[in-house]
């Protein structure tokens, strides 16, 4: 697990987590926001639905896929958090949202 | 080295090689493919994955005898690969729509269809012509770009990766010899057939069978054969894995069992370069979305351009050499659809020692090219 | 000038990755006139290496170290000179016209083309894959990544982190733990205990003449704080059911367990050649560093006109060293676009020639030291292989024994490589495991051919782009 230095400030950016509200510190990343959340995993795979989490946080693993206000397979890592953001870990294939068509 | 010797040498291990070699193997045969390695043009690359019927034979009533054929028989290799390799290629043949996204186009594709359809002896089968509202029955998110489409039940569409594993699986597990890094460079006729020197070593088939793609044309000038082939380029692109929306295939696009959407059919002449190039990917991305809004976030994970083996007038080449007896070409840009007659009719052909009256439609006779000896 | 807003139509230098070497060409290029235009796919400069430098939460600089700071003078120099900056920048396709090139860039999901004549690719390294049975689990990371954690987030390991694998990264992020008071549960070492003593003498004198050497000294000093060191470990395992929960390893005859929550690997860093790949540059296998690097020439030519590469891409050298590349490949590329002539340039480029060498003696007897164990390097069994389509070790080598000669066809047969990661953390794992089955060597294995986009971009993006009669008539093929 990780915790937090106290150099980097509290974290007072309001957004939820499944559902769930949250606070998030300013200026992280989504995965880093999920990591300090306590949350390894963040996606089943579409190939076997094995639980995934981030690996490199640098943006060429794609492990760190995250649904975020609606849109999925975000890479969380290369998105930082933003006041009433929903994050939402994702599970299998995508969905192909029938909303776009409207 | 004592050479290595087999009743029939196979030149090239993609769709058209494999599926031949296969069919061989099932009947017995002691078989080699010989294959180049792994920078090779490939054309199987391109495929897409169609197991498709509708629209094709113009100009050519036997193609479209022979692609029906095939796709009736498409079960049977499905069954009999999954048997001898453990792979389910995942065949589906719910029928397919060839959509259009302007009156234009959907008049000139009715048009295609109908004087295809009305080629004296052709074998018939009946199409659909779908409005939207039609087409929107079998695709609920289909984008409101789309006027029509034409539809039959023959089409289909197979996981090509899998079908490729399967075939060369089920190849070797039937005591077929596979040699890869077996690029062939000289092709002679011996007393009983042939020796082959191919990745140093040489072979020694009392046949041999031209499965070559590109390579045909240089290979078959060493057996009596004149092949015109030339690559007509493709480009495909492929997008991350959704979850299933798409229950029938599309000409140009289609979502495989695994939820990879596939968006395909430019065709360009532009030599051997395998390169991609925005402009087409960009026409053809512009079109997918028109067809389906919905797939607008989704996004491209690879692209990628193979080169298809073109005929002059598109259509297959089979031919025996008479030259050279016991040698023969086959060559088409089609070889998913035509897997399953090549395996099991082509093949009983090849090993009578000749080709039946109703495969002459595909002998290079009708480009009126002369024979090297 | 800070980061733009609006991309102009055409620039004369296109550069890509704001590292170390990416900076350093910008503002070295721009210095000459050079209309130059540096494209970075995150939100703020300097790479990897000195990543967070203009936004980190840790200001204290014994806590990141002098080298990490070294990095705000070149994001100050960046951000003072008249090239363009353009962050959250994705340069995605890459196509010849003329004697240049248009680049695709993406820019909050908008498509963008520019014109160049000239590109310096500075897109860095990444880290070499580490293939343990259970590295896909939940809760393993790179040690590269515990370190963007704590550069960027401040965030560091809790209770129940063990830290494995090799090289001088290791030793760099276990000093800065422990200079903020943290330390791990254990560093599973598992440098190869012969390798000491490989290195030939010339090697050992570069290295002990080397700015590295006192720098690593004081590093495994300050290392040592962060937890008790286990050396010569011989395997490793992660496990757990959905996120790791124990450490499984063999050292001095000995295989023990350590329960932990978290796994940090790290076994070297390699050229992330994905971008070079796709515009065909040549690459060649390197039997000492064990990866592909892209062929150049002294100046950083790649095999392709117009494009020059510099940095960790061009071959692992470390920070300085690309630094230093980064104002040749400018000058290289200031004299392929006519700006300066060869003689000009070879003048001008005395110094950083100079200064390069100077940070890459003592490299050589770093990479022959740490270069990975071929245990994990080349897995086995179930070990997950490509972990975006979940390809094992085993179906490899039976497609292999299949009759599959390379990493291509293999693509064909598995799926293997045709991911999003798009072969980074398996093409050189599956190049070297086709070389071992086949008794060859990944020199003539090969590698994944690459094509573009480079990262994925959404189809609704691709459509954006121009297209032309041709690409219609392509496509749609209505008789005319």
């Amino acid at each position: 697990m990780f915790q937090r230095l106290s150099e980097a400030g509290p974290p007072t950016l309001p957004l939820t987590i499944d559902g769930n509200a949250a606070l998030a510190r300013p200026g992280d990343s989504v995965a880093a926001t999920l990591i300090g959340a306590g949350h390894a995993d963040c996606r089943t795979t579409p190939v076997s639905g094995s639980a995934r989490g981030p690996y490199c946080l640098m943006g060429i693993c794609f492990d760190c896929l995250v649904e975020i206000d609606g849109r999925p397979n975000q890479q969380g890592c290369m998105i930082e958090v933003q006041a009433g953001m929903q994050i939402v870990r994702q599970e299998g294939s995508r969905p192909v949202d029938v909303e776009a068509t409207r | 080295m004592n050479p290595e010797e087999s009743d029939v040498a196979v030149i090239g291990g993609g769709l058209v090689g494999a599926a031949i070699a296969y069919g061989l193997v099932r009947l017995g045969k002691r078989v080699v493919m010989l294959d180049e390695g792994d920078i090779a043009f490939r054309a199987a690359r391109g495929n897409f994955g169609l197991v498709w019927v509708q629209g094709k034979g113009l100009g050519m009533p036997a193609y479209g005898a022979w692609t029906q054929l095939s796709a009736r028989q498409w079960p049977a290799l499905a069954e009999s690969l999954r048997a001898e390799s453990g792979v389910d290629v995942s065949l589906e043949q719910p029928g397919g729509l060839h959509v259009c996204l302007s009156e234009r186009e959907l008049e000139q594709r009715v048009a295609t269809m109908t004087r295809m359809l009305g080629q004296p002896g052709f074998e018939g089968y009946p199409f659909e012509t779908l409005d939207h509202a039609g087409v929107a029955r079998y695709f609920p998110q289909i984008g409101p770009a789309v006027v029509g489409a034409t539809h039959t039940l023959l089409d289909g569409h197979v996981n090509a990766l899998r079908l490729f594993r399967a075939l060369h699986a089920a190849f070797v597990a039937l005591g077929g010899n596979y040699r890869a890094n077996h690029g062939v460079d000289r092709i002679a006729r011996e007393s009983v057939g042939f020796a082959i020197d191919a990745g140093g070593r040489r072979h020694v088939s009392v046949q041999v069978v031209l499965a070559a793609g590109l390579g045909n044309a240089k290979l078959g000038d060493q057996v009596g054969l004149t092949v015109p082939v030339r690559p007509m380029r493709g480009q495909i692109i492929a997008l991350e894995r959704a979850r299933r929306f798409m229950h029938y295939p599309m000409g140009a696009l289609r979502q495989t069992d695994e939820g990879t959407v596939l968006i395909g059919d430019s065709q360009e002449e532009a030599g051997f370069d395998t390169t991609v190039g925005t402009p087409i990917l960009a026409t053809m991305a512009d079109r997918a979305q028109r067809i389906f809004p919905l797939l607008r976030d989704v996004r491209i994970t690879r692209t990628w351009a193979a080169l298809r083996v073109m005929s002059p007038d598109g259509f297959p080449i089979y031919e025996q050499s008479q030259a050279a007896p016991g040698a023969f070409v086959a060559s088409c840009h089609s070889g998913v659809t035509l897997a399953a007659a090549h395996a099991f009719d082509l093949v009983p052909q090849i090993l009578a020692g000749s080709l039946e009256p109703r495969l002459s439609a595909f002998s290079t006779e009708r480009f009126h090219v002369s024979k090297a000896v | 000038m800070s980061a733009v807003d609006a991309l102009k139509p055409s620039y004369e230098l296109a550069v890509i990755g704001a590292g170390p070497a990416g900076m350093a060409a910008a503002v070295a290029a721009a210095q000459r006139g050079v209309a130059t235009i540096l494209f970075d796919e995150q939100a703020s400069p300097g790479g990897q290496i000195y990543r967070g430098v203009t936004t980190t939460p840790l200001r204290r600089r014994e806590l990141l170290g002098d080298d990490y700071w070294h990095g705000q003078g070149l994001v100050d120099a960046l951000l003072g000179c008249a090239a363009d900056y353009a962050p959250r920048s994705i340069v995605w396709a890459v196509t010849r016209i003329g004697d240049g090139f248009e680049l695709a860039v993406s820019r909050d999901g908008v498509a963008h083309l520019v014109r160049v004549a000239h590109l310096i690719v500075a897109t860095g390294a990444q880290e070499r894959p580490f293939p343990i049975p259970g590295w896909t689990l939940p809760g393993v990371m790179t040690v590269g990544a515990a370190q963007i954690l704590l550069k960027t987030a401040g965030l560091v390991p809790g209770d129940g982190t063990v830290v494995a694998g090799s090289g001088p990264l290791l030793s760099l992020v276990l000093a800065q733990f422990a200079a903020a008071g943290v330390s791990v549960d254990a560093v599973l070492d598992t440098t190869p205990r012969d390798r000491r003593w490989r290195a030939a003498w010339r090697d050992v004198i570069g290295f002990a003449t080397s700015p590295y050497l006192a720098k690593g000294v004081a590093l495994l000093r300050r290392a040592r704080a962060a937890g008790r060191v286990v050396r010569g470990v011989e395997s490793l395992e992660a496990i757990g059911d959905h996120r790791i929960e124990r450490v499984r390893y063999r050292a001095g005859g000995q295989t023990i367990e350590l329960a932990c929550t978290s796994l940090l690997l790290h076994q070297g860093v390699v050229p992330n050649i994905n971008f070079a790949n796709a515009i065909g540059c040549e690459q060649r296998w390197d039997e000492v560093q064990a990866c592909f690097v892209p062929v150049v020439d002294a100046w950083g030519a790649s095999s392709v006109p117009g494009v020059t590469l510099a940095g960790d891409g061009a071959g692992i050298a470390g920070a300085r060293a690309a630094e230093a590349h980064g104002r040749i490949a400018a000058l290289n590329a200031a004299c392929a676009i006519g700006r300066i002539d060869p003689a000009q340039r070879d003048a001008a480029g005395a110094a950083a020639q100079a200064d390069r060498a100077r940070w890459l003696r003592g490299r050589r007897f770093l990479d022959v030291m740490y270069r990975p164990a071929p245990q994990y390097r080349i897995p086995v069994g179930d070990t997950v292989v490509c972990r975006c389509e979940e390809v094992t070790a085993r179906q490899v080598l039976e497609s292999v024994r299949l009759g599959c000669t390379g990493p291509n066809q293999m693509k064909s047969f598995l799926r293997c490589g045709m991911g999003p990661c798009q072969g980074r953390f398996c093409g050189l794992t599956v190049s070297e495991l086709i070389a071992k089955e086949r008794g060859s060597t990944p020199a003539e294995i090969g590698h994944y051919r690459l094509r573009f986009p480079i990262k994925p971009i959404t189809l609704g993006e691709l459509a954006s782009l121009p297209q032309t009669e041709a690409s219609e008539q392509a496509v749609v093929r209505l008789p005319k």
